[in-house]
């Protein structure tokens, strides 16, 4: 399942099913990204109309999580699919419910921002927060693309990733409590940044599964719960096998 | 903002959570794979030649003892052929020719060896084929048709194997009453089960199953395939079906065959989520080969 081989079916309506279902989570994450974009424009602009667009188009996602665990289900029980197409509506499962999960945090920061968007706004707050949603945006994406293209190699990049956003989240927490014992005034903000930064670390957990469902549907290996390093071990010895290119070398 | 927090009792310990333990909690890539199972036969190097044609390839397999396995491929693929050799049905056939050999176990007996009596190999093998093919006389006489050959008369004695064998097939149940009426009488399913019950009273060793369910219903085709799932307590079941669900469904082990050749041979949980071949990826998920 290297390249998204999900055409030649001999039934020409299963192939138009998978590929409608495909492009349905690519257009849910797709809603989620902008969502993403959007909380962090409240979150750093201050602006509080993007912060209720935020929590509006929740439902919009929500609407969407459902209509596609529908047509999941229905493929399930009225094509059977096995190998790869099995695989594929497994992982789409699992993807929509990180996607929805994913919108949920990016509302809590979007609710939290629009509040802020009329009050004192300290800078020094926001710095640390523009780093960490640029590293989080970039993972979400990443994974989406990973999951557009089938491309598992990606998936285990970005996937190793994750960790760098929780060192992004350690940060923030030290800061923000650093702020706190500086100036006891700023203890109520500094929470609420704080619930940001949570907020933001859990949107970098759930690309991080994405992309572990990408590589489970490439390479039929259930990676969670299983050290990165074995993985790349595995996806190399496996490239080899298949006398594929290797992957690129990891970066960190 | 400055007026609303009263309490200001931090939380102790103001260093980051506490750093997760790099892998010290993680999964094994690699699950256990199914202990190596006894095989109860083994095919080895295994050809067959119709005249000039050959129309098997090389195969060598094991046939796990008292479990499933099945043969999936498309028409033509070898597989009725590849389930024939194992009672000797292809002796009736003029000019055909097999080289390799299928090892009995435990007495490593050579199946398609030369020195070996078919009839006695379809004794410790049975086959049930894609049609019912009851004989045309009583229900009883059916089942007891190899009992009989096998030279034993006495009537208790040959009611109770009837019984068993019928209680076997799950058929018991339903004709114990009438089992002087005729077989023909019964229905698709009914006869199918009979057929079983034929094959099962010579206590095989090994049942091969030939599309067994393709000319029934859906609800007689559930009555064979639960009956097949506990023969496996006994018996050793060898079976062909076309249908890929089937094979899924009742299966602990699946080959896929090709033109003559055996593809893959795993285990069936691995061969309907992750096959390790193409050709069996695109014919099991339905695409051109």
């Amino acid at each position: 399942m290297e390249n998204a081989d999900l055409s030649h079916h001999i039934l020409s309506r299963f192939n138009a099913d998978l590929e409608q279902l495909r492009s349905n989570v690519l257009q849910m994450g797709g809603l989620v990204e902008a969502q993403l974009k959007l909380a962090l424009q409240a979150l750093l602009e201050g602006d509080s109309a993007a912060g209720d667009e935020v929590v509006r188009a929740e439902y919009e996602v929500n609407a969407m999580q459902v209509s596609i665990d529908d047509e999941c289900s229905r493929i399930l029980a009225t094509r059977a699919p096995t190998a790869s197409d099995l695989r594929l509506v497994v992982a789409i499962i699992k993807t929509v419910t990180d996607l929805e999960r994913i919108g949920d945090e990016a509302e809590k920061v979007g609710y939290i921002a629009s509040h802020h968007a009329a009050l004192e706004r300290p800078a020094e707050h926001y710095r640390v927060m523009r780093h960490l949603g640029r590293v989080v945006q970039e993972i979400v994406r990443d994974a989406l693309d990973a999951f557009a293209r089938l491309d598992a190699r990606t998936a285990l990049e970005v996937a190793k990733h994750d960790r760098l956003i929780d060192e992004e989240y350690d940060a923030a927490q030290r800061q923000c409590i650093t702020f706190m014992i500086e100036d006891p005034r700023t203890i109520r903000h500094a929470i609420d940044m704080l619930w940001i930064a949570r907020a933001l670390e859990r949107i970098g957990d759930h690309a991080k599964n994405i992309c572990e469902y990408v590589i489970y549907m490439v390479y039929g290996r259930d990676v969670r719960h299983v050290s990165m390093g074995d993985v790349e071990k595995h996806i190399q010895a496996l490239s080899e096998s298949q006398g594929l290119a290797s992957p690129a070398p990891a970066t960190d | 903002m400055n007026d609303q927090m009263q309490r200001t009792d931090t939380r102790p310990g103001e260093g980051p959570t506490p750093a997760r333990a790099a892998g010290a909690s993680k999964l094994p890539l690699e699950r256990p794979a199914a202990t190596s199972k006894r095989p109860r036969a083994e095919v080895q190097n295994l050809s067959f030649h119709y005249g000039a044609t050959q129309a098997l390839k090389n195969i060598s397999i094991p046939i796990v003892d008292c479990h499933v396995t099945a043969l999936i491929g498309p028409s033509g693929c070898g597989k009725s052929t590849f389930l024939r050799c194992f009672n000797r049905m292809h002796d009736l056939q003029q000019d055909t020719r097999y080289e390799g050999a299928i090892m009995l176990h435990p007495e490593n007996i050579n199946l398609v060896g030369r020195e070996v009596d078919p009839i006695e190999v379809r004794m410790r093998i049975g086959m049930v084929f894609q049609k019912p093919n009851p004989f045309p006389t009583s229900i009883f006489e059916n089942v007891a048709y190899g009992l009989r050959l096998r030279g034993l008369r006495k009537r208790s004695l040959l009611a109770d194997e009837v019984e068993q064998a019928l209680r076997g097939a799950a058929l018991w149940e339903e004709v114990g009453s009438r089992l002087q009426q005729s077989a023909m009488a019964l229905s698709g399913g009914q006869m199918q089960r009979l057929c079983i019950a034929r094959a099962l009273a010579t206590k095989p060793e090994i049942l091969l199953f030939d599309e067994p369910t393709s000319a029934l219903d859906p609800i007689a085709t559930a009555k064979i395939e639960e009956l097949i799932s506990s023969l496996r307590e006994k018996v050793t079941v060898l079976i062909v079906t076309h249908n890929m669900q089937q094979a899924a469904r009742i299966s602990d082990f699946t080959a896929f065959m090709y033109l003559g050749e055996l593809i893959e041979f795993d285990e069936a949980a691995k061969i309907f989520t992750n096959p390790s071949k193409k050709a069996t990826e695109d014919y099991i998920t339905g695409r051109y080969g």
